[in-house]
């Protein structure tokens, strides 16, 4: 078949891992959104309550873009450290292996 | 309004075309597999394609699109913003490494793995053409009204000079190209934001905005009037004389008394203003007059002569408490709350007929800045459960639609692994994110700061830079054309890669050799760049903003239902990916064509006779999407076992 991926790279063994992960984050971060339009569209004038110098509407919107940033880069640590431990495990058993024969 | 051309906006924006097509014949070289032309040889540095993302995502619709809503609509505009930047969290959560895995070329490629299906390689492709033209028409018009007001030259040649560019750059390099000028473009557009918006920090807000001293701001006046009991409006200004049939001229306006206005004259001048029967004040308005030749009066006179004013003003700043004129510098935080205590004039218009001209009134609509930072200007939330519907809806095609866009899903392919899909997807994120902050300070500054062009809020942000000096005004102007450059690349080598790739070689069969597979992407290219061009034309003076949402629309309803069920649920069949992309397509497009925009914009008619009574259907036709996959899947499984 003349499809398949653009480029080769060694087996992904945390794909697993980063899938439970991101829907883990998909789904915490699908609520606070969904959270945030159902106000807009039922209650816009909780809105407009003050938080500071701001309202809800502007630090809700702005806190969204923020949680999205913080959800991703803990996303990237988590995963990395995944891919890093199961590239180890993976050295040692063909380490082991090696030592056998 | 008026514009004048700039020395300065030409220059840097020759320079910046220059750089583009160098760019492209650097890399031109390097280009000599399908891997290359389709996918940039998958090399690209994840930091790199995180802000070339930037540089496809961040299109003419968000940067000088959301900036004119935010500056006419206030924080209905920054939900585009919001909803747009929170459509990432499924890309980097859901799609991202699958899509990395799973395909070569194309995201046909990704749906396909798993199936060798020539049914799910004509969808995916239409719906990648479909989804790419939509998305193409809206930067072309948007190429010819750019250049337009900043060079002085018709509409069909800044379609023509994109159309060209874009075909050299694609046809050359085709991915590679493309992928460094998004990436120049993306890191560009969000420097020059934030300059501009640290500007507009610095500058403050004041109640007449003068642009830095530079340029006096129109005060707009009131005339104190009585009506008599037998019909007669007496003015405290005796220049100005009133019809005696002033109440049934056309110019009074609507029949349920909530909006009235009337002609004066004074000299050989005249001038319409709103009464204001609350204040005991006629307001002055502007107007734009076209004749039965299509010749536009702007207030009364050509634009040339610049009688038609630019807006956006405070009408009371209170800023500690106090009532002031100007605020002097603020920092991000306090420039929010200074507009939330304040007032804001933002303007709202009325289309009359008046003989065989018709005429647009733009008059005074002065907004508490609480109002204006909440929901509820543009979007009627909170009164109908239609109404709220559709909000929802629009926000859940935001959400959604980004992670199914082809010519996003494509940049999947030009990293090398799917750590770096992961990583350059963050890097947007963050770019993007930041890009959206700024959009609000952008939008507002524009609104508040005596630039607007009632007639066409799309120039918000240039004209915003304008008052911030020349050489500002340029570089954003060169960078919003880039915009389009870099977006209508992007979209032309998926829709390249979508004839060549998914419809040629893998549909039809026909089998190309590598070298061949690259000349017919080159040739699509040059194919789809020529329509684009065309419908760019023939598309002229519309207001097709609404395809971009279109786009949006059939992407999330077609392609993520495709995406995330071949991902997550191990029994669905080709058949079923299939008929999901098709009825996506139906219900999505079908829906919007019944809606009550389509009947105001595109047929002219009632909107309330509109069969559809919400214009976003994602809250429709994405369940469909997933309900046709699953029902067909099991049907498709019976027969298989059947069998």
């Amino acid at each position: 078949m003349d499809h398949g991926p653009s480029t080769s790279w060694g087996k992904d063994r945390a794909s697993g891992y980063k899938t439970r992960l991101g829907l883990r984050m998909f789904a915490i971060y699908a609520v606070v959104y969904a959270a945030f339009v159902i106000v807009n569209a039922v209650r816009p004038e909780w809105m407009a309550t003050r938080v500071g110098q701001l309202n809800l509407a502007t630090a809700y919107g702005f806190g969204l873009i923020i949680f999205a940033l913080i959800l991703a880069l803990i996303y990237n640590g988590l995963s990395g450290r995944a891919e890093a431990q199961y590239a180890a495990m993976f050295e040692d058993e063909i380490t082991s292996a090696e030592d056998e024969e | 309004m008026n514009y004048q051309t700039s020395t300065w906006a030409i220059a840097i924006f020759l320079f910046f075309i220059g750089l583009v097509l160098w760019i492209a014949f650097y890399f031109a070289r390097r280009t000599r597999t399908a891997q290359g032309y389709f996918a940039a040889g998958g090399r690209i540095h994840w930091s790199v394609n995180g802000i070339a993302f930037a540089g496809d995502y961040l299109s003419a619709a968000s940067f000088l699109g959301i900036c004119g809503l935010i500056a006419t609509a206030g924080y209905d505009g920054f939900l585009y913003s919001i909803g747009y930047l929170a459509g990432w969290i499924v890309a980097l959560f859901v799609v991202a490494e699958p899509m990395k895995r799973l395909g070569r070329y194309t995201f046909t490629d990704a749906l396909d793995a798993r199936f060798n299906s020539r049914a799910i390689q004509l969808t995916a492709a239409i719906s990648t053409l479909v989804v790419s033209l939509f998305y193409l028409i809206p930067q072309m018009v948007g190429a010819g009204v750019l250049i337009t007001p900043l060079f002085g030259l018709p509409h069909y040649v800044g379609v023509i000079l994109v159309g060209t560019t874009v075909i050299i750059i694609v046809a050359t390099a085709g991915m590679t190209s493309t992928t460094y000028v998004q990436f120049l473009k993306g890191g560009l557009l969000i420097v020059f934001s934030l300059i501009l918006t640290v500007s507009v920090l610095t500058r403050g807000l004041s109640t007449s905005p003068d642009h830095g001293g530079e340029v006096p701001y129109h005060q707009f006046v009131t005339i104190p009037y009585q009506e008599r009991d037998d019909g007669t409006l007496v003015l405290e200004n005796s220049d100005y004389s009133v019809p005696a049939d002033w109440k049934t001229s056309p110019y009074y306006g609507r029949a349920d008394g909530t909006l009235h206005f009337v002609k004066l004259t004074r000299g050989d001048e005249t001038s319409v203003w709103r009464i204001n029967p609350e204040r005991g004040v006629l307001e002055e308005t502007q107007t734009v007059m076209t004749l039965p030749d299509g010749t536009k009066l702007y207030n009364g006179a050509p634009a040339s002569q610049g009688k038609f004013y630019a807006v956006g003003h405070m009408s009371e700043i209170i800023m500690d408490g106090k009532s002031v004129e100007r605020t002097g510098d603020l920092d991000p935080t306090a420039f929010l709350g200074v507009i939330l205590d304040s007032t804001v004039v933002t303007w709202g218009s009325e289309k009359i007929t008046d003989g065989d001209a018709k005429v647009t009134i733009y008059y005074q609509k002065p907004v508490a800045g609480s109002d204006l930072l909440r929901p509820g200007l543009k979007f009627k939330v909170g009164k109908s459960g239609w109404d709220n519907l559709n909000f929802i809806s629009l926000m859940l095609a935001l959400f959604l639609g980004t992670a199914a866009l082809p010519h996003i899903l494509i940049r999947y392919y030009t990293v090398p692994s799917p750590a770096a899909a992961r990583k350059s997807t963050i890097v947007a994120i963050a770019a993007i994110g930041f890009f959206y902050v700024l959009t609000l300070f952008m939008g507002l500054g524009a609104m508040t700061g005596g630039v607007l062009d009632l007639t066409d809020s799309n120039m918000a942000a240039p004209l915003l830079a304008k008052s911030f000096g020349v050489f500002l005004f340029a570089c954003i102007s060169a960078i919003a054309f880039a915009t389009v450059l870099g977006t209508v690349s992007g979209l032309i080598v998926a829709a390249s890669g979508a004839v060549a790739h998914d419809l040629a070689d893998r549909f039809l069969g026909l089998k190309l050799t590598d070298w061949r597979k690259v000349l017919a992407g080159k040739l699509a290219a040059v194919v789809v760049g020529v329509i684009a061009m065309v419908l760019g034309i023939i598309y002229q003076g519309m207001n097709v903003s609404y395809l971009v949402g279109w786009a949006f629309a059939v992407a999330a309803s077609a392609n993520l239902p495709a995406i995330v069920m071949l991902l997550f649920w191990r029994r669905t069949t080709a058949q079923g990916v299939a008929a999901a992309i098709v009825m996506g397509i139906i219900s999505s497009v079908g829906l919007i064509l019944l809606s009550p925009e389509m009947y105001r914009e595109l047929y002219g008619l009632d909107p309330h006779l509109a069969i559809v009574p919400i214009d976003s259907p994602a809250v429709f036709s994405v369940p469909l999407g997933f309900l046709t996959l699953i029902v067909v899947s099991l049907l498709t499984q019976r027969k298989q076992t059947a069998g």
